[in-house]
């Protein structure tokens, strides 16, 4: 373990280096505008789960009787967009990323501060503008606006509605540019490629697919807008148009987008693997290979959504197979994972319990992907249950795991307290029991037929329903008992150390919470990544001088 | 590390190739080639006219290897998107049944 | 490459340089890396709007053929023109903030943007014809559908008229001109958005700022001029010009 100039301890952190609404809506501190997208982004996942609660209320009966057809479409919709574009995409890049990624290659903020504070606005803008489109009526087109309904037939709020999900991509775009650049371009002296942290290397293909994938869905808006709007025929037969050319539009970034949402959340769980088994990364380079394969993979796919929709069976063939390849990275990932846990020193802290759920559900999730990638198992399954139980499995029982286990591992980092752990354990608990009730049924349903975007059904489905919607109780009640305490540790919670968990990374050798500029002098980087020592050598890092201790 | 200064004479002769290029273009479209010549002429001349200004007027002539990659990225992702649409389109008379 | 980055205490720093990088040399790059990723996602938004073009163009050859063979010619190779000599004089611009010559660094910035001037000042004629005649697609102008008039057969040649040819229907002429104003639009739109930046440039120019340490803002802003040049090259051609073989009259 070599030398590292532990700076003395200052009272003077990002946090109250300076007090005003002034000071936090201008900053250019990537650590306050980390901390604005965690209070936004929670509002909207509040919003997007009370639909949720809608839906799952409303599926208790098989004859619909809360919620009428059309504002049942629109429940399920708006749930969708909310969670997907206005939670799931933004979530870990946004929040953790925006924290470390500089931190974690030595930088002092990202390349572009300013642009990033304006990302941030964006993404309220987009917000604020698709909230007031299901305040004034909703839309019911589901949240992938097929075509003629969204431009045709709907008499909902479509144009607003794209609007806000329009202006909320380039909230996104600039996210990923700054993290490209600053990857490319800032890393502290010594930190070289492999030495990265692969929740960098994560974070890097996740920017790639921001970069290359949003534009296109920013068009797609554009065109279905115009379509609505003026009626010229550009996807209707009618006038010569196809109603495919959407699909393919909007597919091809809405696949990537789907990497966008998990890549982050791998990139969290081989920090949470590698570290709470005290052990380095098995195979750190096909892990930091595979985020990279699955960026470019996930962009090969996106017909695999248009099996069923009359593309033609040569070009459903090839995705198919790209489907099944894509596959291989992430296998290659959830294979690395285990053996890292194998022979590691394993303490089950909050943050690694979301770990272990990561890559057991992530795995289901993506083994049923598996079924849907095969052309004739899709025949069957396609627009059922199943297949909104497999993207759960990964969006949920994946991301949002990965989620809320980094917040907790990186919680005395952004905050500077600690969460009562007796706490975070249960609810990790109770999170994964709650979420594998919800939606293991749902498979079931879905196999036998339950068609998705639906609230009647037979009478027969009704045991798995409830089951599912039970579930879907204990995973709310799982997932209020963190926020409140999260929000209860920052005030009361025991101040944490630069380094509670004696670990080596780089965001761990400054104060908890970090100073503005994150660290005291330029960190120069001469161990690789993942070098454990043994815990009494770990406890060195990070502890200050009781002698320069400033007043 | 100082940045490679292109000499005015250079950026002359690009412009002067451009404005060659364009009337060439117009020239060139009112003949009637077989098949899809047309196209291919079309699009070659705009894409040896894009390549200069992409060359030399936007200097990845002089950049670094990285900035090669970023754009030649781009090229590469608009051909998987072109590809892999059309691998649909193209062939879905090809069965009777579809 | 990130060995030379580390800090030196005690250096006086250029008035330009933002307070997270290490020194001027990281910030040109990181701004020049910058503008090079975003303009990757100006390929993929227009490539979107390509593709649709190159879908339909596949499907309606006659149509399109017959709806570029009733655009302009002149005024858009004009276009062309101006637009190659307006990269030109960025081009010359940016050499000038290379070398120091900020007088004419300033005339060529305004020179630029006299050329985007002149180039959207023909655009918006082009409109007006199209509005004149009846080309606005579908219902974007209420009260003025799209409803071009058609030459009858074998009348004399009527440039305010559609000359249909074989299969093609007033329908299909629609979608070409959906895609036209769609491409062309943005396009002007991306222009209008790059004569914004000059206006500062220009602004920060005339008050010294940029010299032979500090232009990296007028190379980005270049480089995104020029991209914006090189989807009109693309334009030009398969807008205006992919149907004249075919006959030349629209």
């Amino acid at each position: 373990m070599e030398e590292f100039k532990v700076p003395p301890p200052s009272k003077v952190n990002y946090l109250n280096v300076d007090y005003g609404l002034k000071s936090w809506l201008l900053t250019r501190d990537h650590k306050r505008i980390a901390f604005l997208y965690l209070g936004s982004i929670s509002v909207f996942f509040l919003i997007g789960g009370v639909y949720a609660m809608l839906i799952r209320l409303e599926l208790l009966t098989p004859h619909g009787q809360l919620l009428t057809s059309t504002t049942y479409n629109k429940v399920f919709t708006q749930h969708g967009i909310i969670m997907v574009f206005f939670f799931l995409i933004p979530s870990i890049p946004a929040t953790l990323g925006n924290f470390l990624v500089p931190i974690m290659i030595g930088a002092k903020d990202l390349a572009f501060p300013r642009i990033n504070l304006l990302s941030w606005y964006i993404y309220l803008l987009g917000g604020i503008v698709t909230v007031y489109a299901l305040l004034a009526g909703g839309v019911d087109t589901g949240w992938t606006f097929y075509v003629p309904f969204s431009t045709t037939f709907s008499n909902s709020y479509v144009i607003a509605t794209g609007l806000g999900i329009f202006i909320s991509g380039f909230s996104s775009i600039l996210t990923g540019l700054n993290f490209i650049v600053t990857i490319h371009t800032m890393r502290a002296p010594g930190m070289t490629w492999f030495r990265l942290p692969l929740f960098i290397w994560a974070h890097y293909a996740t920017s790639l697919i921001m970069i290359l994938g949003t534009p296109v869905i920013a068009i797609t808006i554009l065109l279905l807008a115009f379509e609505r709007l003026a009626h010229i025929g550009i996807f209707d037969p009618a006038a010569g148009g196809d109603p495919i050319l959407f699909q393919h539009l909007f597919w091809f970034y809405s696949h990537p987008a789907v990497y966008i949402m998990v890549l982050p959340g791998m990139g969290v769980v081989s920090e949470l693997i590698a570290n709470f088994s005290r052990k380095n990364v098995f195979g750190y380079s096909f892990v930091a290979f595979s985020s990279l394969a699955i960026a470019v993979f996930g962009f090969l796919v996106w017909g695999h959504h248009l099996f069923v929709a009359s593309q033609s069976v040569y070009a459903g063939m090839i995705f198919s197979f790209l489907s099944f390849a894509v596959a291989i990275p992430s296998a290659v990932k959830v294979f690395n994972w285990s053996a890292t846990l194998y022979k590691g020193s394993i303490s089950y802290d909050t943050p690694m319990l979301y770990g272990l759920g990561f890559i057991g559900l992530f795995t289901i999730g993506g083994m049923t992907g598996l079924f849907l990638a095969a052309l004739a198992t899709d025949v069957h399954l396609s627009d059922t249950y199943f297949v909104i139980a497999h993207f759960h499995y990964i969006m949920v029982g994946g991301t949002l795991l990965a989620y809320l286990g980094g917040l907790h591992y990186w919680w005395p980092k952004i905050t500077g307290r600690m969460y009562p752990e007796g706490w975070g354990r249960f609810s990790a608990l109770v999170v994964f029991i709650g979420f594998n009730l919800t939606f293991l049924p749902q498979f079931m349903l879905g196999y036998m037929g339950m068609p998705r975007r639906y609230h009647y059904y037979p009478e027969e489905f009704q045991v798995l329903h409830v089951l599912s919607t039970a579930g879907a109780s204990i995973l709310g009640v799982g997932l209020i008992i963190p926020a409140i305490y999260l929000l209860w540790s920052m005030r009361y919670g025991p101040k944490a150390a630069p380094n509670p968990w004696h670990l080596p990374g780089l965001e761990w050798r400054t104060q908890s919470p970090p100073p503005t500029e994150n660290f005291e002098t330029t960190p120069i980087v001469t161990w690789e990544a993942y070098e454990f020592a043994p815990i009494e050598e770990m406890k060195v890092i990070g502890k200050f001088e009781e002698s320069k201790a400033e007043v | 590390m100082s940045e490679h200064i292109v000499s005015v004479r250079i950026y002359f002769a690009i412009f002067l190739v451009l404005l060659i290029g364009t009337g060439l273009t117009a020239w060139v479209a009112f003949f009637d080639f077989p098949g899809p010549f047309n196209a291919v002429v079309a699009l070659t001349i705009a894409c040896v006219k894009a390549g200069l200004v992409v060359l030399y007027f936007m200097h990845l002539r002089y950049s670094a290897r990285l900035t090669w990659v970023v754009f030649l990225a781009a090229l590469f992702w608009l051909a998987i998107m072109f590809a892999l649409t059309f691998s649909d389109y193209s062939t879905r008379d090809w069965l009777p049944i579809f | 490459m990130a060995e030379s980055y580390a800090a030196e205490p005690e250096v006086v720093h250029h008035p330009a340089l933002q307070h997270h990088f290490e020194n001027m040399e990281q910030q040109r790059e990181a701004g020049t890396l910058g503008m090079w990723v975003f303009l990757v996602t100006e390929i993929m938004f227009f490539g979107g709007m390509f593709l649709a073009y190159t879908l339909y163009r596949g499907k309606y050859p006659e149509a399109f053929a017959v709806a570029s063979n009733h655009l302009d010619i002149w005024l858009g190779g004009i276009n062309t023109v101006i637009l190659i000599c307006s990269s030109f004089t960025m081009a010359l611009a940016v050499y000038c903030a290379q070398v120091g010559k900020q007088q004419l660094q300033i005339i060529f910035l305004i020179l630029t943007m006299i050329f985007g001037g002149a180039f959207l000042g023909i655009k918006a004629v082009e409109y007006r014809e199209k509005y004149r005649d009846n080309l606005i697609p579908g219902r974007l102008i209420p009260g003025r559908p799209f409803d071009p008039a058609v030459n009858p057969h074998g009348a004399p040649h009527d440039p305010h008229k559609l000359t249909l040819i074989g299969n093609s229907s007033v329908r299909q002429v629609e979608l070409f001109y959906w895609i036209y104003f769609a491409m062309t639009g943005m396009h002007a739109l991306h222009m209008i958005i790059g004569l914004g930046i000059m206006c500062f440039l220009l602004y920060f120019s005339i008050r010294g700022r940029y010299g032979p340490e500090y232009h990296n803002p007028i190379e980005i802003s270049g480089l995104y001029w020029h991209f914006v040049d090189i989807v009109w090259i693309f334009l030009f051609p398969l807008l205006y010009l992919l149907g004249r073989h075919m006959g030349g009259h629209g």
